[in-house]
């Protein structure tokens, strides 16, 4: 029997507490969440502006040589290579990923039969299964010496292994990510366009793909996300020269500068520090990306739900 | 009467089921068909596989003869591409492309190989104006066609239609979603369309095939019970399943 007379459907006091502190749980979770993404970001400016700041902005970020080591001449501290080069292999494995990944997805979620999809898609997450290391491992045994071959090199880690390397390593996520979307285009566009005496192919390229294009334009941040920040598999295939880039240079990215020379440079030193403002400068690279792309994907569906819903919006707050 | 559509012992399967058995009709030319029924009765089937819409279906069997023109349209050498341009449709629930309204429109034009902006400018304007709904969107051509209503939709699904210039215009109840004054409208538009076209449509609303069809098709577990003019069925059904349904539905 209850202490007191408690009016039906009234909560119990101990519901009400359990209630409190779940809630005081998942906020906390939040928290934590933030709080690390926090510390990071602060963690990185601390740590990486000194450097920038004593190397000189333009220098560091402008200066094509990098040679921290150097003892005979003065040493300097130039990351354009590793911009340039970071941004140039993102940018080609996108160039090839995005086709190839699209296709394949067209094909998985609208072409293939049933046997064949369900065999393709299992590939398609082994391969996103597979630990960086070992793309890094079949790049250096098989890709290497291929170009090495082909191209009549001294060396065939070269930018352009990394960036076949990339491009296999991103078309899980978009493939995986644009088939959902395909999926989710309703059926009855696909049936108007036929009806209309396109092909299944018209229809898929003219009609399922631009409705599905935010899906798709997601998939690509992801993709970039992944090339960007990309380490351990490219370090094994580029050669990890500082050169300017070009195809069929050996190159270093700014991801693999910083894990090759961590272990070497000594600790406070300008080169030390210096790794760190590259660290500082992937890391706003990476939210430049996601900001712009998610700029882009806000303009670009304009002719879906988003817009409508904002009109629609607009119009029940000026009643 | 002239004829566009001679269908021969149609018969059609879903795997095992029996969809259609021995359907023989032939449908009048410049005229509006109705084929009314209860649901899954095979009116909708019997209009998909007018179009070949039917194509799209997993494990469907047809046997039969559908002749448009004279030509057999389950004939191997038909281009369906060709066929699906000739004979149009317009599907129970308004499916406007996310696009803007310009490019659903010029979506039909563009896929049979017209690309001069000033044909399709002209096209768009005309199919618009086909579908009485010019009026309503000459403004807002380039915005979105998700933001019409649910029966300008529909007006423009059937411009969409128009655009490739058919000669038949299959309408799947098309109006069923509609409200009174929006499906008003576009029975209006389909008797406006029968002086150039041909429109053949399912309809469950019987005033509805009463009001504006030419004649009538009553279809029932997957048979054509009855086809004759709308009026005679209306007034002197000659099978007692018609007059059962007919009367069942008024009385």
């Amino acid at each position: 029997m209850s202490m007191r007379a408690e009016k039906p459907g009234a909560k119990s006091p101990k519901h009400i507490a359990l209630e409190r502190g779940m809630n005081l749980l998942f906020l906390l979770c939040g928290i934590v969440t933030v709080g690390v993404v926090l510390c990071i970001s602060i963690y990185l400016v601390v740590a990486g502006l000194p450097a920038i700041v004593e190397i000189g902005p333009a220098d560091f970020f402008l200066g094509t040589v990098w040679k921290p080591t150097a003892t005979t001449v003065e040493p300097s501290y130039g990351i354009l290579p590793f911009i340039l080069t970071s941004v140039y292999g993102t940018a080609g494995a996108v160039i090839l990923g995005i086709p190839i990944g699209l296709l394949t997805a067209i094909f998985l979620a609208k072409v293939a039969p049933p046997k064949v999809a369900g065999l393709l898609r299992s590939a398609v997450q082994l391969l996103a299964g597979i630990p960086s290391v070992v793309y890094g491992l079949v790049g250096m045994i098989v890709l290497v010496p291929a170009i090495q071959k082909v191209f009549h090199l001294a060396s065939g880690a070269t930018l352009l292994a990394a960036i076949l390397v990339l491009t296999i390593m991103i078309l899980p996520s978009i493939i995986q990510v644009s088939e959902t979307s395909l999926r989710a285009v309703p059926k009855e566009y696909e049936e108007a366009s036929q009806a209309l005496g396109a092909t299944e192919l018209e229809t898929y390229l003219r009609v399922t793909l631009p409705a599905a294009k935010s899906g798709v334009a997601t998939a690509i941040v992801l993709g970039v996300g992944r090339a960007i920040g990309e380490a351990m598999a490219i370090i094994m295939v580029s050669g990890n020269v500082a050169n300017m880039p070009g195809l069929l240079k050996s190159v270093r990215f700014m991801t693999t500068a910083i894990a090759s020379e961590m272990s070497y440079a000594s600790v406070g030193s300008l080169q030390w520090q210096a790794l760190y403002s590259i660290g500082l400068t992937l890391f706003l690279f990476i939210m430049l990306i996601n900001v712009l792309l998610n700029v882009f994907i806000k303009n670009g569906t304009g002719n879906s739900g988003g817009r409508r819903r904002l009109g629609r919006r607009k119009k029940e707050s000026g009643q | 009467m002239d004829s566009i559509m001679d269908i021969k012992d149609l018969n059609l399967w879903y795997g095992d089921n029996q969809a259609l058995r021995g359907i023989n009709v032939t449908l009048p030319r410049n005229q509006i068909t109705a084929l009314i029924g209860p649901s899954g009765c095979g009116k909708s089937t019997f209009l998909k596989t007018l179009n070949r819409m039917q194509d799209l279906v997993q494990g469907v069997k047809i046997r039969g003869k559908v002749l448009y023109d004279g030509i057999d349209i389950y004939d191997p050498s038909v281009d369906v591409t060709w066929l699906r341009k000739r004979i149009g449709m317009v599907f129970q629930k308004a499916n406007p492309f996310p696009m803007s309204i310009y490019d659903n429109i010029a979506y039909g034009p563009r896929t049979h190989g017209i690309r001069g902006r000033a044909r399709l400018d002209q096209i768009v304007e005309q199919s618009l104006r086909a579908a009485a709904i010019w009026d309503e969107v000459k403004d807002r051509l380039r915005s979105s066609a998700l933001g019409l209503s649910g029966g300008q939709q529909q007006r423009l699904c059937i411009a969409r239609a128009l655009a490739v210039e058919p000669d038949i215009l299959l309408l799947d109840e098309s109006t069923s979603a509609l409200d009174p004054i929006s499906t008003g409208k576009i029975e209006d538009l389909a008797v406006q369309l029968k002086e150039k076209y041909t429109v053949i449509m399912v309809t469950h609303n019987m005033q509805q095939a009463a009001r504006i069809s030419d004649c009538c098709a009553f279809f029932l577990l997957g048979e054509l019970v009855e086809f004759s003019s709308t009026q005679d069925m209306f007034s002197t059904p000659k099978d007692s399943r018609t007059e059962d349904y007919i009367t069942g539905r008024f009385g």
